[in-house]
């Protein structure tokens, strides 16, 4: 199966040609094929979020290519980057970040209403199907503001996959959770994964979620110090 | 969600409704702005066209009249002036020379509406034991009237002049205890002098127009004041009333005429309106400033406490330009739900100003002139402004870099 995500030598550093410049990260190399559910571990400050910001076209890399279904992507204008981070990747935050104006269900079709590529009834039919998917469609006119944060950030999720993305990158999205509300969460996305063949980055602090799924990157300092994959799991991830 | 509405003005519409509070204090400042534009633009509108009505219609817009005598100094030769004192003659009622061939020129051009010829000169009314000095003009009614709308101001009798009539001001009948049908001893300083009817009686609504002009047939004119086929002057009214000044130096520039429009003889009714305007104008200015300012600043908090949700939108594939477009829409309708509050504002304090802002018999001060236009521009002004205000936190929305927006 061909990568869907190739990072060579990516770097980072900030406060670049100062005397304060700091290197982020080192010249990570990494490929990712579709359909696998990563996670991404690290010590707080390592690079993890930066990492992430890269791959999804939040952040150019200081120097390094980043090759999404092939194409370089570092070389692209901001609004090429900007509509390919709209088509093809999802993100779901530690912090749900719903926009609490919108209720559950618009915060779903804000990315196709932002795309504005399909007509209303499609994206409210999709929208629905999401919220039913992640078992909140009672509450689709709720306002976000007054749901729960295992809720909010479920909701989320069905945001982030609102454009059918083959990528999704999610950073700690259980971190708020209570551990109940984590695994629930989790779940869902290897639901998602399963069911969909849907590439899910995700990075937690979390052991036990961590060993859950196929495969698991370790980064320290900037550097990748670790890339282990578990067939075990995903075997029973979906046989189970 | 409204599908006929884009993500920009549905993003816009949310985050307006959702700072409820923060909108509805804006909404008040930018409506007490426009009220203010409003009302100010109406009373000064209606000031200066109802002072301008009038002056339009109780005196020509232009009058040709002799030109001024002068006294030429003697010369001995060129340079060398003999006598050093050049006393300025004295101004005979004379009549224009030509008349009826300026009058024939006058009424062949196409800026030119109407013109007459008049006599006028001054004489003193006499009934009984009360005398009193008036200005007789001497008229062509029914060419007359179209210039100044005598008829209009008839509160007593009719605007009709026969060769023994006389139409005089309210004051003056009061004066001399006369009334329609009384008749006056008009004599001139030229030895003439008529037995007059009172025929109408009108009210021009200035006590020195009521008590000094009076107007008679124009032979009778001609007669009183010894000017026995000749005009004192030649009446014209004109298409742009405000060209006036521009055709009256066109014709004294070609005519052995003095040429004056309504707008000279009235110079400082016009610095006042221009100093009326300026003011107003400047006070515009800097209300509209204060709304801009105002919005402005309401869209920079509000860029502030949304910067998360920009940077989630940029997130999910939202361009700068839609960024910056849901901040424009909100100034824009900012500008426009305020500019329809402070009309209806406006609207209201008019109505309640003509209501009780009144004469001491009641009657009004003046006609309130409110154009629908008024409402219109006001409303486009106050969105424009409104989408001007917003530009400002809206570029910054649409700059923020959505990584640092998302982290806070």
């Amino acid at each position: 199966m061909a990568d869907l995500l190739v990072l060579d030598g990516i770097r980072k550093s900030y406060n670049v040609g100062t005397p304060i410049e700091t290197e982020v990260l080192h010249g990570i190399d990494l490929a990712m094929k579709a359909g696998e559910f990563v996670a991404l571990m690290g010590p707080s400050g390592c690079g993890k979020s930066t990492l992430l910001n890269i791959i999804g076209l939040l952040d150019r890399p200081t120097s390094g290519r980043l090759l999404i279904q092939g194409e370089d992507t570092t070389s692209l204008p901001e609004s090429a980057l900007t509509s390919l981070r709209g088509h093809a990747i999802g993100f779901v935050f530690q912090y749900h970040h719903l926009i609490s104006a919108f209720t559950a269900r618009e915060n779903v079709i804000m990315p196709m209403l932002v795309d504005r590529g399909r007509p209303d009834g499609e994206m409210e039919r999709r929208a629905d199907e999401l919220l039913d998917r992640v078992g909140l469609i009672k509450w689709r006119d709720t306002r976000a503001l007054n749901m729960s944060g295992g809720q909010q950030q479920r909701i989320a999720v069905a945001r982030a996959l609102a454009m059918n993305p083959f990528l999704v990158l999610a950073d700690e999205p259980t971190g708020n959770l209570d551990t109940a509300s984590a695994q629930g969460v989790f779940e869902l996305m290897r639901r998602f994964n399963l069911e969909r063949g849907t590439t899910f980055l995700i990075v937690t602090h979390n052991h036990d979620l961590a060993a859950q799924c196929d495969r698991i990157i370790e980064l320290v300092d900037g550097r990748l110090t670790g890339d282990r994959r578990n067939s075990a799991i995903r075997n029973a991830a979906e046989s189970g | 969600m409204r599908r006929w509405l884009t993500f920009a003005w549905i993003a816009a519409l949310r985050f307006l409704g959702e700072g409820r509070m923060q909108t509805g204090f804006i909404l008040g400042g930018i409506a007490i702005g426009v009220a203010v534009i409003v009302f100010m633009s109406a009373m000064l509108t209606s000031v200066q066209t109802n002072f301008t009505n009038r002056v339009l219609t109780s005196q020509p817009q232009i009058e040709l009249q002799p030109p001024d005598e002068v006294a030429r100094p003697l010369r001995q030769e060129e340079g060398v002036i003999e006598a050093a004192i050049v006393q300025r003659p004295t101004q005979r009622v004379l009549s224009v020379d030509q008349w009826q061939t300026i009058l024939t020129r006058m009424r062949a051009r196409s800026d030119i509406v109407v013109a007459t010829p008049s006599v006028s000169g001054s004489a003193l009314a006499v009934r009984g034991d009360a005398s009193r000095s008036i200005g007789v003009v001497g008229i062509e009614p029914d060419d007359y009237f179209r210039i100044v709308r005598l008829p209009d101001y008839i509160i007593a009798g009719e605007p009709s002049l026969g060769t023994d009539d006389i139409l005089v001001g309210i004051d003056l009948a009061n004066d001399l205890g006369a009334t329609v049908g009384d008749k006056l001893n008009v004599t001139t300083g030229t030895g003439g002098s008529r037995i007059l009817t009172i025929r109408g009686i009108f009210d021009l609504g200035s006590k020195g127009a009521n008590e000094r002009n009076t107007y008679v047939q124009l032979r009778t004119a001609q007669s009183l004041l010894n000017l026995i086929g000749g005009v004192t002057g030649i009446d014209l009214t004109v298409n742009d009333v405000y060209a006036a000044e521009t055709i009256a130096q066109d014709i004294g520039a070609v005519l052995p005429v003095k040429a004056q429009s309504w707008i000279m003889t009235n110079a400082q009714f016009f610095t006042a309106i221009w100093a009326q305007t300026l003011s107003s104008l400047l006070i515009r200015i800097f209300v509209g400033l204060s709304v801009a300012f105002g919005i402005a600043a309401v869209l920079v908090v509000s860029v502030l406490q949304r910067s998360k949700d920009i940077g989630i939108l940029r997130a999910m594939g939202s361009s700068r330009g839609k960024i910056l477009r849901v901040f424009l829409i909100q100034g824009g309708i900012l500008g426009f739900l305020g500019s329809l509050a402070g009309s209806a504002l406006g609207g209201v304090a008019l109505l309640i100003w003509h209501l009780y802002a009144r004469q001491a018999n009641g009657a009004e001060l003046f006609p309130m002139i409110v154009e629908p236009s008024l409402f219109v521009t006001s409303a486009l002004l106050a969105t424009l402004t409104g989408v001007l205000a917003g530009m400002v936190p809206a570029l910054r929305a649409a700059r923020l870099d959505p990584v640092e927006a998302i982290r806070g």
